[in-house]
């Protein structure tokens, strides 16, 4: 049984043109990041002489592969501020859009199993607070209401002892997303060019002037990446090195089931999260696989681990049988945090470094990577995410609210 | 799963190993000589490669020995360094 039917597209999406010899943006990377820069880039300050380049199909990388979960309970204020400026796009853009993608803010549960745990999510609850985001701390009891298929028996190995919630927080059909913001770009004459791999630079001594592709160079006043895991290949080709290492993160999803699964439940400890899809699919999803590798396959051990947690907390699922699993391949920072800011390079911005937590950015990342590239200079959100990072050592070390293992 | 080959147990699970990214990343020579940028170099900058690349393991479940390797990342091909005269 189907819970939601899935909106329909509009006939026509976007125009599919041939690239012009000069952009004054050129943004490397059409997925949801690069897609909903372009679209900022046009609406927040009428730049629409943009290309946005693509070496596969449109949304067709990580952003067809992730977990599509929403939400903005991090711990420290760098963090929340720029997760919760998405969250609050995320709530107004279908209208704006015009379009459904099935925002869905249906609430996630970041349990707790041990004592120290529930200290740390109750600090996380504050901290929210403090910062203006939706949070509570929610008992067993409140659990078993909101989410009656988790197993809250006490004698399992790591019993839950408590969750943190975030209601604003929720899924979205994340290949709508793309089209959505595909759709609106397209409309204000942003140029989306797929089968289009960008090779190197073209520069003026330390000044970007364009690109290399596999369709012939193309001149851009600015030059901005949203490749994800590629990013470092990319500047690789300028002797620029980043703090990036991309490895391979793998999600499943089970075959269709009722509706079952009220909510989105996350565990850092037994390292799983779950949601059901509108269509009725659970989508499960762990950590990264240790290794460097762009194969956009990973290792069999880390799904039975992530289904063994699945099924602790989920006894109901012993009978679902996974239908597919996959990888993406995800560029991991030092400190878990993204970069977003100009580079060494004249006219080079760089947006990368999600790791494994880039889809419920997106509209932010979208709206302040575009004030930078259209100002030459990064939006208050993003003033902490610069590459001197590394350098100054004011590192944005989040990897505990980023609740999965980097 | 990655079969990797330890040199002194043979091959194994992935599993038994823990990953310990890029080999030969030295100790800077003269520490207090080196600037703030060179710092963030050695903590924090790593090769990411799309092909061959050297890089640590360690037999966690096994003799607790490190090992180097050359892995393709993309086909993750792996044989052993090889030994310099």
């Amino acid at each position: 049984m189907v819970s939601t039917p899935l909106p329909e597209p509009p006939p026509r999406l976007w125009r599919n043109p041939e690239p012009k010899r000069h952009y004054d943006v050129v943004i490397v990377g059409s997925g949801g990041h690069g897609l909903a820069t372009a679209y900022y880039l046009a609406r927040n300050h009428g730049i629409r002489d943009v290309a946005v380049l693509e070496r596969g199909w449109l949304a067709g990388g990580n952003m067809a592969r992730n977990t599509t979960i929403i939400r903005s309970n991090y711990l420290f204020d760098e963090s929340a501020a720029l997760y919760d400026h998405a969250l609050s796009l995320w709530e107004q853009l279908p209208a704006e859009l015009d379009y459904d993608f099935l925002l869905s803010q249906r609430g996630v549960l970041n349990l707790a199993h041990t004592e120290q745990e529930v200290r740390d999510s109750r600090r996380r609850v504050f901290a929210n607070q403090l910062n203006g985001i939706d949070a509570e701390w929610v008992e067993p009891a409140e659990i078993a209401e909101l989410c009656p298929i988790l197993n809250l028996s006490a004698d399992v190995r790591y019993p839950v002892l408590g969750a943190t919630l975030q209601r604003r927080g929720g899924i979205a059909k994340h290949d709508h997303v793309a089209w959505a913001f595909a759709r609106k770009a397209d409309e204000m004459g942003v140029d989306l060019i797929q089968g289009c791999e960008v090779t190197g630079f073209r520069l003026d001594g330390d000044r970007v002037t364009g690109v290399e592709t596999s369709l012939g160079p193309i001149g851009a006043g600015r030059v901005a990446l949203a490749a994800a895991g590629r990013t470092s290949l990319l500047t690789d080709q300028l002797g620029l090195r980043l703090p990036l290492q991309s490895h391979p993160l793998q999600a499943l999803v089970s075959e269709l089931l009722e509706p079952v699964h009220p909510c989105v439940v996350m565990s850092n400890h037994v390292h799983v999260y779950c949601s059901q899809a509108h269509k009725g699919e659970l989508v499960l999803g762990a950590g990264i696989d240790s290794y460097n590798g762009y194969g956009q396959r990973g290792s069999v051990h880390v799904i039975e681990r992530q289904m063994a947690a699945a099924l602790e907390l989920f006894p109901i699922f012993a009978r679902a049988h996974v239908i597919r699993t996959w990888a993406g391949t995800v560029d991991v920072t030092p400190d878990a945090s993204p970069i977003i800011g100009p580079t060494p390079y004249e006219n080079l911005y760089l947006n990368c470094g999600w790791g494994t937590g880039g889809f419920k950015a997106t509209p932010g990342v979208g709206w302040v990577y575009a004030h930078t590239i259209a100002t030459g200079r990064p939006h208050p959100l993003n003033v902490p995410y610069g590459l001197e990072r590394f350098t100054t050592g004011a590192l944005i070390d989040e990897h505990g609210a980023a609740a999965v293992a980097h | 799963m990655l079969l990797i080959h330890c040199p002194w147990c043979g091959d194994r699970d992935e599993a038994e190993f823990r990953y310990g990214g890029q080999a030969h990343v030295d100790f800077p020579e003269n520490p207090a000589e080196l600037d703030d940028a060179a710092w963030a170099e050695y903590l924090f900058v790593r090769d990411n490669p799309r092909g061959s690349f050297h890089e640590r393991w360690v037999h966690t479940a096994g003799c607790r020995r490190w090992f180097d390797v050359v892995r393709d990342t993309a086909t993750n091909e792996m044989r052993p360094e090889k030994v310099v005269p």
